[in-house]
């Protein structure tokens, strides 16, 4: 692993170096962010440029994807597994999930499809990651509707 | 809208059929279709295909196969897509109950009753099992409340039910770095993580954004070397372990909590394997595989967690659409490659799958080293390839791909596979 925060020689005036480890992909670089004023001056350490990105992105503003579930009225299982439309400021993630805990859908939901809007004020959806057909959807097959299960499983991407 | 009917009638005969609809089962069909197989059959136990990718909610998925990040439901959904373009016969809320040599299967499942299919060829591919608290041994008490990781990541992320108030967390894999956080955000308390080894299981990625992030503490080096409660479990005692991870006592701590979650690894389920007296590889646990994924006996294909434990979903895809290739070739009366070299772990090297390789094709072997090195680091396959990279650790399968030209004149070798630290390739 790298060394951290080691110069030869004095540092160069107000030059700040803060170690991450990258989470672009499951490699996990180590990276070192020199910074001014909070201003990245260079990101060392990374193999390929999503690793650059992460490591100024990670100093300026830090941001994780999100995943939650809601409650599910009329699927195979009571959950309906979402997630945030777009990367979500560390600070808000806890909020952002909790604002999800009330929520209640039901079936039919096209995979994709916004579950919730704006969630607690990050201007973010909540998007479904897994479609659910109507209840009692599925084949036509005379068998299943005898037993009445549905065989379906997904949906359309919306 | 895409959807999986069971088969209208199930059909004598298969030329392919895949047992276990999770990301290998999905991939083994895609792959045999590929290869020009008609008659697949896959069957799943549960009622939607997809396996355990359904209650991984989380994203950090499909990087490889699809080229984009997405959630464990967004890669079944693409994977069942897939199978479903390709007009395969999906028979769910159904098992596999036995199989015979000659490859008659005995399954049972609502729709069919039970019934039998004759195939040409099969794939194995029902995943891994966690290990519990009887496979670690942890004395004490025998309350509610101590579960694998995974089955209270069902619990909440499919079910809607909390596990606990209080948790602790025993085992520092993905799925309980995963539980930790998604049990935080539901408003569970996690009291912390123990690890008995001094470096986490799980991979950094998980380490920074599932424990750092929330503040949880991951102790290393400690295990957890009792359980109290009659009913419900009311606390663990933890301690630390000395360098050959035996408890110290003297240092324990007693952590009040009502729920213990074991995420301390996954072993292949080998069920089918053992009863069609498959040769099994007893450091995975999983059968002994040729290049193409065919197992001890003619015909039978394993591919996935069943195989070996992989730390990508991507991984068993890839593994799987070989396999399932290989088993429509089979089917369709295309020769099998000859395996004519075999590897075998060497130098700090737990495992290695295949076992065998051809000197005819281009495959891909994957291993896991037993130690991390910190630093530059030399994988070699016997004295053929050699690559040079920058640390390893156990959490991350290592894959090379080897082809016919690196294995020219090999045929009848067995090459040893090393991951040494750079600059003691003498060792």
């Amino acid at each position: 692993m790298a060394a951290t925060c080691t110069t030869d020689g004095p540092p160069p005036d107000g030059v700040e170096t803060v170690t991450y480890l990258c989470t672009g992909c499951p490699l996990g670089c180590r990276l070192e962010v020199d910074a001014i004023d909070d201003e990245v001056v260079e990101v060392r350490g990374f193999r390929c440029k999503r690793g650059l990105r992460y490591g100024t992105q990670e100093h300026t503003d830090p941001r994780r994807e999100v995943a939650t579930t809601v409650w599910l009225c009329g699927g195979d299982v009571q959950r309906l597994p979402v997630r945030a439309a777009a990367p979500v400021p560390k600070a808000s993630v806890r909020s952002f999930v909790r604002a999800l805990a009330g929520v209640r859908v039901s079936a039919p939901i096209a995979l994709g499809s916004v579950v919730a809007e704006d969630v607690a004020g990050t201007g973010i959806d909540a998007i479904a990651t897994r479609g659910v057909p109507p209840p009692g959807a599925g084949s036509s097959d005379d068998r299943d509707r005898a037993t009445g299960r549905p065989s379906v499983s997904g949906s359309e991407g919306g | 809208m895409v959807t999986t009917e069971h088969p209208r009638q199930l059909a004598d005969s298969y030329d392919v059929t895949i047992v276990g609809g999770g990301p290998a089962g999905l991939a083994a069909a895609v792959g045999a279709r590929d290869q020009g197989a008609e008659r697949i059959l896959l069957v799943d136990r549960d009622p939607t295909p997809g396996g355990i990718l359904l209650q991984c909610i989380h994203s950090g998925f499909g990087l490889h196969t699809f080229g984009e990040d997405v959630t464990g439901p967004e890669y079944a959904h693409r994977a069942l897509e897939q199978v479903v373009d390709h007009d395969v016969d999906v028979l769910t809320d159904a098992y596999v109950t036995d199989a015979s040599s000659d490859l008659r299967l005995k399954l049972m499942s609502p729709s069919t009753g039970v019934a039998t299919v004759d195939t040409s060829t099969v794939v194995l591919a029902p995943g891994a099992r966690e290990r519990t608290r009887g496979a670690i041994r942890i004395p004490g008490e025998r309350p509610a409340g101590v579960m694998t990781a995974g089955l209270a990541q069902a619990m909440v992320n499919l079910h809607g039910r909390l596990p606990g108030r209080r948790a602790m967390i025993l085992g520092s894999g993905d799925i309980g770095l995963i539980m930790a956080r998604r049990l935080t955000l539901e408003g569970v308390e996690v009291a912390g993580v123990c690890e008995l080894l001094p470096y986490p299981s799980g991979i950094g990625r998980n380490v920074v954004q599932c424990l750092e992030d929330f503040d949880i503490p991951l102790h290393l080096s400690t295990t957890v070397v009792d359980i109290h409660g009659r009913d419900r479990l009311e606390g663990v005692t933890i301690a630390p372990v000395d360098d050959d991870r035996r408890p110290v006592m003297s240092r324990s701590a007693h952590v009040p909590c009502d729920t213990l979650l074991l995420s301390v690894g996954l072993i292949p389920d080998a069920e089918l394997a053992q009863r069609l007296q498959l040769r099994l590889d007893p450091v995975t646990g999983g059968p002994v595989v040729s290049s193409t994924m065919e197992t001890s006996r003619p015909g039978v294909f394993a591919a996935g967690n069943g195989v070996h434990v992989n730390d990508l979903a991507d991984w068993v895809s890839r593994e799987a659409q070989v396999a399932g290739a290989a088993a429509g070739d089979l089917a369709l009366g295309r020769h099998r490659p000859l395996e004519d070299v075999h590897v075998t772990p060497g130098h700090n090297v737990g495992y290695v799958v295949p076992h065998t390789l051809s000197t005819s094709r281009t495959q891909t072997v994957s291993f896991r080293v037993k130690e991390p090195i910190h630093g530059d680091t030399i994988l070699r396959i016997g004295d053929v390839h050699r690559r040079k990279v920058r640390a390893v650790v156990p959490a991350e399968m290592i894959t090379l791909k080897v082809g016919p030209k690196l294995l020219d004149g090999c045929a009848g070798d067995t090459l040893r596979v090393d991951a040494i630290p750079a600059g003691q390739e003498e060792a």
